[in-house]
């Protein structure tokens, strides 16, 4: 596992534009200056023709994809996580959400692990907003594979689509010949002492998480949720009524996010003790992305402990 | 512009300032003074110059009208109506439960309408993107986008200019209803957006001022605007809110009033006294 490769899902997002370039010619990607960090500039490279840079004005560059999609193209529209939600969320809510447009959002630079720029720039809130609007779809992918898996996807689904990437290179440890189904959960390991479900890159930490635990003897199923919305209610209920209690894990405030929506979900349904592993309420700081992930408790050890403390509230 | 066609296109209009006002009064709610202050450009776009299928309201080659300031949508209600998108009748049912004419456009639901609007500043960065997409697919449709002066305080509308300018959108026109006042007031008193023309000029825009009421200058500005090569325009339009309606004229307090019975039968006669003359 020492050696398990590892690429930042933001770089996975500029591959599968590429090739979503050579195979879609409806599909064109609008960035607000940040085409080398958002990884659209890979696309650009192959595709100068369809790449239109709007510079630092995020309100314009999402309304404007909202009325070039009226005319039969499929945009991505991309910035970094806190101006695509952040700044332009009413923007988003009222020209993109709202008339239910063929507009995808690659938003990069989500949460903390963003690093050195500090809490201006680290998002915790964007699941948050987008889960708002009625008709968003929100994927958070967990690794390189699920990630151009996500991006082809959306370019095939009709409507509004919130697809969010992170700057820190994570493990690939998807296989390939992974299929990704958009609103469908999936069950990467069997447990039957609790669940621990999880998105993004803490999917990864989650599966550790429960290697680790089963060495003391707990059984922990871990669930990979990459789409928060429409979240898979049925294989969430399932796991709340199997194993009793649900440890949920993202890179994202506690508000609002999976942890909520898997709260809502259960609590509708099959309320269980549910242990949120997230940002508590708190902005980050500059810091190293990794150390950072650690000081949040975004990480395996976290999970694990959050794991053991779930099953004392256990009824 | 021959006086025949004038005076067609006056009456058109007229028919457009009826169909405001029933919609406003029926409503007992929307916004008169723009939406009048805008109808006579509303009208010569409509009868004049979109290039538009009502039989095909989503027609992929048609030209597009983005109704950014859509608060005053009663005007491009009463215009699409009058075109024949819908039935007249059902300008009654503007701003009522189950009624396709929202209290702001919604392209998903009244038959014509170009796009989502309402909020201020967003429409014209659709137009945008309108624009660039036909340029992208090789079309020859244009794009007109209506806005308010007031509306020119948002932050967007000059983020959408830059980016118009700068992908050389010359088959997009703004078309700014410059009736000098918005809610709270005149526009120079609340935070004032002059000089309009310099700032669209600076932004790399033709720019071209006329008389939002005068059907010659409207036709020749939309003719000038079309011949324009490498860089939008914008049409500054020069109007007076409330135009037609007597007591509604230039007073702020008609942004977003509706008439009682008594001013409705007011408003009515007016409109009758201008057919009259014509």
């Amino acid at each position: 596992m020492a050696d398990m490769m590892k690429k930042a899902t933001r770089e996975s997002y500029g591959e599968a534009l590429a090739k979503l370039a050579a195979v879609n010619d409806k599909v064109i990607v609008f960035d607000a200056d940040l085409a080398g960090a958002t990884k659209t500039g890979t696309f650009k490279k192959v595709c100068p023709e369809r790449f239109f840079d709007c510079g630092i004005a995020e309100a314009n560059m999402m309304v404007a994809a909202a009325g070039a999609s009226t005319c039969g193209f499929i945009p991505f529209a991309s910035t970094f996580a806190m101006f695509a939600a952040g700044r332009a969320f009413e923007q988003v809510r009222n020209s993109i959400g709202y008339p239910h447009l063929n507009v995808k959002i690659g938003a990069t630079h989500a949460g903390v692990s963003v690093g050195e720029d500090g809490a201006t720039h680290q998002c915790n809130e964007d699941i948050a907003l987008m889960r708002t609007i009625p008709g968003m779809v929100i994927i958070n992918p967990a690794d390189d594979v699920e990630a151009q898996a996500a991006v082809m996807a959306a370019a095939d689904y009709s409507g509004p689509v919130y697809l969010r990437f992170g700057r820190l290179a994570a493990p690939v440890f998807n296989s390939p010949d992974y299929r990704f189904e958009l609103g469908k959960g999936i069950t990467l390991r069997e447990g039957t002492d609790l669940t621990i479900i999880a998105t993004g890159i803490l999917v990864y930490e989650a599966l550790m998480a429960a290697e680790a635990l089963a060495g003391e003897g707990i059984s922990a199923r871990v669930i990979n949720i990459h789409t928060i919305k429409p979240i898979d209610k049925e294989l969430v209920v399932k796991a709340a009524r199997e194993t009793g209690v649900i440890v949920t894990a993202e890179e994202h405030s506690v508000i609002g996010g999976l942890g909520a929506a898997v709260a809502e979900a259960i609590g509708e349904e099959c309320p269980v003790p549910t242990v949120r592993v997230g940002v508590k309420d708190s902005f980050g700081h500059s810091g190293k992305g990794g150390d950072l992930l650690k000081e949040y408790g975004l990480c395996r050890e976290n999970i694990a402990a959050e794991a053991k403390r779930a099953l004392t509230l256990k009824g | 512009m021959n006086e025949e066609r004038r005076i067609r296109l006056k009456k058109a209009a007229n028919q457009v300032r009826r169909g405001i006002i029933e919609e406003v009064y029926s409503a007992q709610s929307g916004h008169p003074g723009g939406s009048l202050s805008i109808a006579d450009v509303m009208t010569y776009l409509y009868q004049e110059e979109l290039r538009v299928d009502t039989s095909n309201p989503k027609w992929e080659d048609r030209d597009r009208l983005v109704l950014s300031k859509g608060h005053v949508c009663p005007a491009l209600y009463a215009a699409l109506a009058q075109k024949g998108f819908f039935p007249w009748e059902e300008l009654k049912t503007f701003r009522k439960t189950g009624s396709r004419l929202q209290g702001h456009p919604d392209l998903n639901k009244a038959p014509g309408v170009d796009f989502t609007a309402g909020s201020l500043g967003q429409g014209v960065s659709a137009a945008a993107g309108m624009a660039l997409a036909g340029k992208l697919a090789g079309k020859d449709y244009r794009v007109f986008a209506i806005l308010g002066d007031g509306e020119l305080q948002e932050g967007e509308v000059w983020e959408s200019a830059m980016f118009s300018a700068h992908y050389k959108l010359d088959h997009l026109c703004y078309i700014i209803d410059n009736n000098g006042l918005q809610i709270d007031g005149s526009i120079q008193d609340v935070c004032s957006p002059y000089p309009i023309d310099e700032k669209f000029r600076a932004f790399g825009f033709e720019v071209i001022t006329i008389d939002g009421h005068d059907f010659d200058q409207i036709e020749e500005a939309v003719q000038k605007a079309k011949a324009v090569t490498g860089r939008p325009t914008a049409i500054i339009a020069k109007t007076v809110k409330g135009k037609g309606i007597s007591f509604m004229e230039g007073k702020a307090s008609w942004h977003g009033a509706a008439p009682n019975p008594e001013q409705y039968e007011t408003a009515m006669q007016d409109l009758a006294n201008i057919e009259e003359v014509l």
